[in-house]
């Protein structure tokens, strides 16, 4: 038997890491006040975890659900800055485009990104996009089920598994100067924020990384004068 | 939460998403714009590691997650398979916390 491709493999792997995490999410939201009917309608519609775990932690401390829009909104707009660089990996008219861009979250660009090619990476988009889709979703109508009782996710360190996924996923993809640029001087943006500024936007202020990941990139690059051309 | 207010959240969370596929669709970009598009994702992931490594909500706390993320980067600088680093995570945070 052939040994199923790793792409299909880490999509698997994923869906099932935040489909452990979706049923803490199912919990707190019934906690939080949500209809079991809210709170998996959200995991579809919504489809953005950090937003979602934010709204009801929000509506959880007694807050108004319009004051939980604001972060959850905060939190979801790093998918736009996805969106963008994943324009070229989505495929075909506009409604099929906009029915994949469902998909873009972090573990799905993630994934694309580590591919070398544009078919890979559009194939890995969308076993990613669709492995978590099922698993979220699936996950969180079991935690809204089964209510309270269901231990806390940290103590199986679950909490621990994102991290350890997307530094698997980045690892491959900082082969040059300008992505280890990118990616450090993001890094130390957002965690510089993290006391300071309100949930979500250190992560969006990481994408001033990619300022001196482009002057790296420059200074790395031949330059494009055709009188250099041989 | 209001039905209204989970719509409206939701389908602001797609007009994001969709934004950039359906306002660049398959246009060809000029090749700076799109090696720095390229560079946003990479510069998010890397944010991404360290926020869920050490974010405590409004402060920065130092606990099992960082042996956790220090065991998992071995793995991955070893090519450990990775299903392998995700649950090897899991489980040194999941026992570190056990014993502490």
């Amino acid at each position: 038997m052939r040994r199923p491709d790793p792409v299909l493999r880490a999509a698997l792997a994923i869906g099932l890491a935040t489909g452990a995490y979706a049923v803490s999410y199912g919990v707190l939201a019934v906690a939080a006040g949500l209809s079991v009917a809210q709170t998996c309608a959200m995991s579809a519609l919504v489809f953005t975890g950090a937003s979602q775990f934010a709204v009801i932690g929000v509506l959880g401390a007694g807050g108004s659900a319009a004051a939980a829009l604001a972060p959850a909104l905060l939190l979801a707009a790093r998918n736009g800055l996805y969106g963008l660089a994943l324009a070229p990996v989505l495929r075909g008219g506009r409604l099929r485009r906009g029915v994949e861009a469902q998909l873009v979250i972090d573990e799905s660009t993630a994934m694309a990104r580590a591919q070398a090619d544009p078919h890979g990476a559009h194939r890995a988009f969308l076993l990613t996009g669709l492995s978590v889709f099922v698993c979220w979703n699936a996950g969180s109508l079991a935690g809204a089920l089964a209510g309270e009782g269901i231990g806390d996710p940290r103590a199986l360190g679950l909490d621990a598994m994102f991290p350890a996924a997307f530094l698997a996923l980045l690892w491959p993809q900082l082969r040059d100067r300008a992505t280890r640029t990118a990616a450090g001087v993001g890094a130390a943006v957002a965690v510089a924020l993290v006391p300071v500024a309100p949930a979500g936007l250190p992560i969006l202020a990481a994408v001033l990384g990619v300022l001196p990941g482009l002057r790296a990139l420059r200074a790395a690059a031949p330059t494009d004068d055709p009188a250099d051309a041989p | 939460m209001s039905w209204t207010a989970l719509l409206l959240l939701a389908a602001a969370a797609w007009a994001m998403k969709a934004a950039g596929p359906l306002v660049l669709g398959g246009r060809t970009l000029r090749p700076d714009v799109e090696a720095a598009l390229g560079l946003v994702p990479v510069a998010l992931l890397g944010a991404l590691i360290l926020v869920q490594t050490v974010d405590g909500g409004e402060r920065l706390v130092l606990d099992a997650r960082v042996p956790a993320l220090g065991v998992a980067a071995l793995l991955v600088w070893r090519r450990a398979p990775f299903l392998v680093v995700v649950l090897v995570a899991a489980a040194t945070a999941a026992t570190l916390r056990a014993i502490a």
